[in-house]
């Protein structure tokens, strides 16, 4: 259907595309127990957070995740890093399937690390920052030396645009934008080969907000590391992604390369959500645009079938019958809907 | 410095010279807005934008009198010609939440979480209106209705916590709008919210000023937001305007250094997405301690020797063809289109 993608954009998900993958995702789901609070003795009700999820990493790129708030993305990330326990499916690092039961290997936490959203409350506030960013350090790598430590992390907080001067002061005395400087300095000084980073940057302003994704995609230039950038803002997600995941009520919708997805998305959630999203022009911004009607439902009482069907302008009597799977279209994106073609002739009509 | 506008109507909303400072424990101050002006017609709507720290939003509350005990306010703020600085708390009780309402930024934190909606939609009516209790609940069914919330007789009566966030800012909207106010202040109305709920509320706010003619103050940090419902729009940074304009000259001709920044900034969803955002260098103020010259000199790719001592006016500078401008910059217009990007980026 669509073969107009630029062979120059196509080029870093093709070299990475043949390595092996760093993180495998296999039907992973997190469900969370919600005691019933009108019947108390009825048991628990599930609250399915993240139900069934599927994907990979590779080396070198960067896989971001869209949704709205309370469709699992956050979920997702934690359990990957291992702050939440999942319910059931795999994840495995470079081929080998991880325990996500028990305890998790300390050394992966080497490998794997996070930056979180909130970019002040994520710093110990009673730390300095040399303690804070040298933490990683010190458990990771036991035998260093005092002079070695500081020596690094001098230089990757130079590397972040923070000095020597910083080294001795507390979270409390930086701007949210050098706070989240400085918990990407802590999450890449052990040289992680991941970094999962959850809403990193929609807590800052405009401004400060584009030298973090540049600052990132810098990083990633020259260290070679992956990512998965989880985010609800979808034109920050499309400066940084090579691929793109798109959630709603704890399912993938769609995963495409991004030229692809933003280009001729497939899904019908996937068009809705990029039509929702405000332009920077007046001019184009005063006609009506198609909104997308309704509010989430419960992730208690999922719908039946496809989750986007309630409100899905194209959904009918099939799409409440079966859970629809994703499946790979011509131009690469793997799209869960029983009805792509009814998106593509909107997107044609448009 | 005085804003003369191109219409000769009496504006709804006349703000003139406007400072708000706080004093802070250890006997310091902290000027959060100087000198801001403006004026808002009827059916019109003023986008003041800027960064966390800006002012914008304590030029909202001190409007509304509703600063800390902390906070200070010079200048003068009129609704329809009644100074709203000096009056009485009786008197400007009358106005707020009946002529002029707020729309606050976090709809689970403005509403009272013990009281069910209906209560804390009909304590609006029966104050302003002295509607009774009965009458007061048929008309609060029918705003809820108007802003789209489905069941609006059975949802009236549930509590806060039992609606989602965009159900919320609804209701804060339906609140707002009890009284069929001739002003909307919108503090961020939309931040909280995801996309597609956020196109909702656009929509919705778009409808009811055509309606009911209203004029809105929407006070937000996105562009996206402004382009869509914005007449007129203030660029503010270190609680000063920094340029003012159209909707549509902002975007097209932004004549401030601040103003293409944060446009260049911005990331665009229609870009192929490969080229470096354009950030703006160094940190926003923290507020604190006045610096003599223009607040954005020190991030400023164009700033001059004396931007940093002495204080760029606020001035006009429009053509007769044009609605009015006005630029806080040194840097002349030709030298910034030289320099930058000024118009092509659309």
């Amino acid at each position: 259907m669509n073969t107009s993608i630029a062979p120059a954009a196509q080029a870093p998900a093709s070299t990475s595309s043949r390595l092996a993958p760093l993180l495998q995702v296999d039907n992973l789901k997190v469900h969370f127990p919600v005691p019933n609070s009108r019947l108390p003795f009825a048991g628990k009700r599930m609250l399915h957070a993240v139900d069934g999820v599927s994907f990979e990493v590779r080396p070198g790129e960067t896989l971001g995740i869209v949704g709205e708030s309370g469709c699992g993305k956050s979920t997702l990330s934690r359990a990957l890093i291992g702050l939440n326990t999942p319910t059931s499916g795999s994840i495995s690092w470079r081929g080998r399937e991880i325990d996500t039961q028990g305890r998790r290997d300390p050394k992966l936490s080497k490998s794997m690390q996070m930056i979180f959203q909130n970019p002040i409350a994520s710093l110990d506030p009673r730390l300095t920052i040399e303690r804070v960013v040298a933490e990683p350090l010190t458990t990771h790598f036991p035998g260093l030396g005092a002079t070695e430590v500081r020596q690094r992390v001098l230089r990757i907080l130079e590397r972040m645009g923070l000095s020597q001067a910083h080294l001795q002061r507390y979270p409390h005395e930086f701007s949210g934008g050098q706070c989240q400087r400085i918990g990407i300095a802590r999450a890449l000084i052990s040289e992680p080969e991941l970094v999962i980073c959850d809403e990193p940057v929609s807590a800052l302003d405009v401004s400060i907000q584009a030298q973090i994704v540049n600052l990132l995609k810098d990083l990633q230039r020259e260290t070679g590391l992956a990512m998965i950038f989880v985010a609800h803002d979808l034109a920050v997600v499309k400066y940084i992604s090579h691929r793109v995941l798109v959630m709603y009520l704890g399912r993938v919708m769609e995963m495409a390369d991004k030229h692809v997805l933003y280009g001729s998305p497939h899904h019908p959630y996937t068009r809705a959500l990029l039509a929702a999203v405000p332009r920077p022009d007046p001019a184009t911004q005063r006609q009506a645009r198609a909104v997308l009607g309704g509010d989430l439902p419960s992730p208690l009482a999922l719908p039946s079938g496809c989750v986007f069907r309630t409100r899905c302008a194209h959904a009918d009597a099939a799409c409440a019958q079966q859970r629809p799977a994703l499946e790979r279209m011509d131009d690469g994106a793997a799209v869960a809907c029983i009805h792509p073609q009814f998106a593509r002739a909107e997107a044609t009509s448009a | 410095m005085s804003v003369a506008h191109h219409s000769n109507a009496t504006p709804l909303i006349e703000v003139d010279h406007l400072a708000v400072s706080f004093t802070t424990p250890n006997g310091g101050v902290v000027e959060a807005v100087r000198d801001v002006s403006f004026k808002l017609h009827k059916g019109k709507t003023l986008g003041i934008v800027g960064e966390s720290g800006s002012g914008k939003s304590q030029t909202a509350l001190s409007i509304m009198g509703l600063l800390p005990p902390n906070g200070f306010v010079n200048g003068s703020a009129r609704y329809d010609g009644r100074d709203l600085l000096g009056m009485p708390a009786a008197e400007l009780n009358r106005i707020r939440g009946d002529r002029v309402a707020m729309i606050f930024q976090d709809p689970m934190t403005a509403l009272n979480p013990f009281l069910t909606i209906e209560r804390q939609m009909t304590e609006v009516l029966q104050l302003h209106r002295k509607m009774s209790r009965k009458q007061a609940f048929e008309r609060a069914v029918q705003m809820c209705e108007a802003v789209r919330i489905a069941d609006a007789r059975r949802r009236i009566k549930m509590y806060p916590h039992e609606f989602s966030g965009g159900m919320l800012q609804r209701v804060m909207i339906a609140m707002a709008l009890l009284c069929e106010p001739d002003v909307l202040i919108a503090d961020e109305p939309t931040t909280a919210l995801d996309v597609t709920v956020q196109a909702q509320i656009i929509e919705l706010l778009r409808d009811l000023q055509r309606d009911l003619g209203t004029a809105i103050i929407l006070i937000t940090h996105d562009m996206g937001v402004v382009a869509s419902l914005c007449d007129d729009v203030m660029v503010m940074y270190g609680g000063r305007t920094m340029e003012y304009g159209s909707a549509q000259q902002i975007f097209e001709q932004p004549t401030h250094p601040y103003t293409i920044g944060l446009l260049d900034a911005l990331p665009h969803l229609d870009d192929d997405c490969d080229t470096p955002l354009r950030a703006i260098a160094g940190n926003p103020p923290s507020g604190g301690a006045a610096v003599p010259g223009c607040a954005f000199a020190p991030r400023c790719t164009q700033a001059q020797a004396h931007c940093g001592e002495v204080r760029p006016e606020l001035l006009a500078f429009n053509r007769a063809d044009e609605t009015l401008r006005l630029r806080a910059c040194h840097v002349p217009i030709i030298e910034l289109q030289s320099a930058t990007r000024v118009g092509s980026a659309v």
